[in-house]
């Protein structure tokens, strides 16, 4: 016997966070398609998901929050929601994000696009397959898969610096250029920022079932420098601090 | 949603005592309402309108009308208002007699004989009560027998037994220790689908709990109990309108 009223409430709000994240992740490819199709009327569509994305998101967590009022959880059940919030607030972002590619598309009009533009699709596809990861993961309590998907992150922060890249020399050729790559290196950097949150949703599942928050420092390699000088470093005394 | 019992203008008074205060609220149709309160502010004394046990006092007075289905209970019989409003009381209380006998007393208190007739409501009494399970094969035992959480499950199916409309807890879970409780809380949920449920608790986590409405009973300077706010449970518990409901709540009361 557990309890099966919460445990029903419970079950209804991740169908509801699975289907938020449903949604932004189609968006999200959708809207890189749309841009590499040229397809701005389409574009219009992502405007209206993002409408009811926000809808859910807030939803959402109403819905955690008399949760929490009403059924009194503590331990691990409290976890779980404060990293539902969380987590919600991650795919609100992402579906941000996916609107602001959209936008793009709409700002770049009837420009033509420059050749790192092809690797949008190939990052929106890995960024969106690392969310669909890390939410089953969240869902399903994958302590192994949420701690597999953020190495993912340093692939996708490969593609980005790949188009960081080439842009240059386009730039250097073409000065008209300049806009429509400032405009491909946005939707680049919105893909970017979408892994990362995906790395702290995988964060989340990970605290749901040890209590702690594990930080994952992968691409940052002067912070890892910098981490273990400070571990290296004598412990500090008063005379230290004279 | 559809109102079950509808409160109008109640005034009640144990002597010169006025012990509640002007209430209006309409009790919805197959929900669980919950009563809360600090101590002495009128919750029992309101429960207690709705099957007039207030009867049973001597020097109770009472204005006001309460409709249950636009028929106002001090206009009907009472003992025909006690079947169609059953109570389930504090202490379990089963009777000196075997478990089926204790089911089995309503019915036959109402004038039934045919042995096959109760033996069926005996049986599904105690399925909706979440007991038959534990008690099938030992009917002939006494109810005494039984333990704290079980019994109250008997006194729940002897209430049912009569087929209500309305089912009444007066703190059904306070003597029960806390996995009992949860299973009344959640027999609870199962019984709403076809009774009106209104319990009276100082436990305000299990109203949270096990409740869709809400009504908070304080009391006022006088020492007459007001009824200062009713509610959907998740919005009173979220983001009372009173600043009293509020601070009781929240545990800065008093």
């Amino acid at each position: 016997m557990g309890r099966e009223i919460f445990d029903k409430k419970l079950a209804e709000l991740n169908q509801n966070l699975r289907s938020l994240e449903t949604m932004v992740g189609k968006m999200m490819v959708d809207s890189v398609g749309y841009l590499l199709k040229r397809n701005l009327e389409a574009s219009h569509r992502i405007y209206n998901n993002d409408l009811f994305v926000n809808q859910m998101h807030v939803q959402i967590e109403e819905n955690c929050i008399i949760l929490i009022a009403t059924q009194q959880p503590i331990a691990a059940d409290l976890r779980y929601l404060s990293s539902m919030i969380d987590v919600n607030n991650q795919l609100e972002r992402i579906g941000d994000y996916a609107k602001g590619i959209a936008r793009i598309n709409n700002l770049i009009g009837n420009e033509q696009l420059l050749p790192p533009f092809q690797y949008l699709p190939r990052m929106a596809d890995l960024t969106v397959s690392m969310l669909h990861r890390s939410v089953t993961a969240f869902l399903e309590n994958d302590m192994e898969t949420s701690k597999a998907i953020p190495p993912d992150d340093d692939l996708v922060d490969d593609m980005f610096n790949q188009v960081f890249q080439e842009i240059f020399p386009l730039v250097q050729q073409d000065p008209q250029a300049f806009k429509c790559a400032n405009y491909l290196l946005w939707v680049a950097h919105n893909l970017e920022r979408t892994a990362d949150r995906v790395t702290n949703i995988c964060e989340r599942t990970i605290y749901n079932l040890t209590g702690q928050l594990h930080v994952f420092d992968l691409d940052d390699e002067l912070s890892e420098q910098h981490w273990k000088k400070i571990v290296a470093l004598p412990p500090q005394t008063e005379e230290t601090f004279k | 949603m559809a109102t079950k019992i509808q409160v109008v203008d109640l005034n009640l008074y144990y002597g010169e005592f006025h012990a509640l205060n002007n209430v209006n609220v309409e009790v919805p149709l197959r929900q669980i309402t919950a009563i809360i309160g600090p101590s002495g502010c009128g919750k029992s004394t309101f429960l207690r309108v709705l099957n007039r046990m207030n009867d049973l006092i001597p020097n109770v007075r009472t204005d006001g009308k309460v409709l249950i289905d636009e028929q106002n209970l001090f206009d009907m019989d009472v003992v025909e208002l006690r079947k169609r409003v059953g109570m389930v009381f504090q202490r379990p209380n089963p009777f000196p007699k075997t478990i089926y006998d204790n089911v089995a007393f309503g019915p036959r208190a109402h004038g039934l004989r045919d042995p096959k007739i109760i033996s069926e409501i005996v049986e599904r009494s105690l399925r909706d009560a979440a007991l038959w399970d534990e008690v099938k094969d030992d009917l002939n035992k006494s109810g005494l027998e039984l333990s704290g959480g079980q019994q109250q499950r008997l006194c729940i199916a002897r209430a049912l037994a009569v087929e209500p409309e309305v089912i009444l807890m007066d703190e059904p879970a306070s003597a029960l220790d806390p996995i009992a409780t949860l299973r009344i809380e959640e027999l609870m949920q199962s019984l709403k689908e076809n009774y009106t449920i209104v319990i009276v608790t100082h436990n305000m986590q299990q109203a949270a709990r096990a409740s869709d409405y809400t009504a908070f009973f304080n009391m006022g300077d006088d020492r007459a109990g007001n009824l200062v706010e009713f509610g959907l449970t998740k919005d009173i518990f979220t983001h009372p309108k009173q600043k009293q409901t509020e601070d009781y709540i929240t545990g800065r009361f008093g």
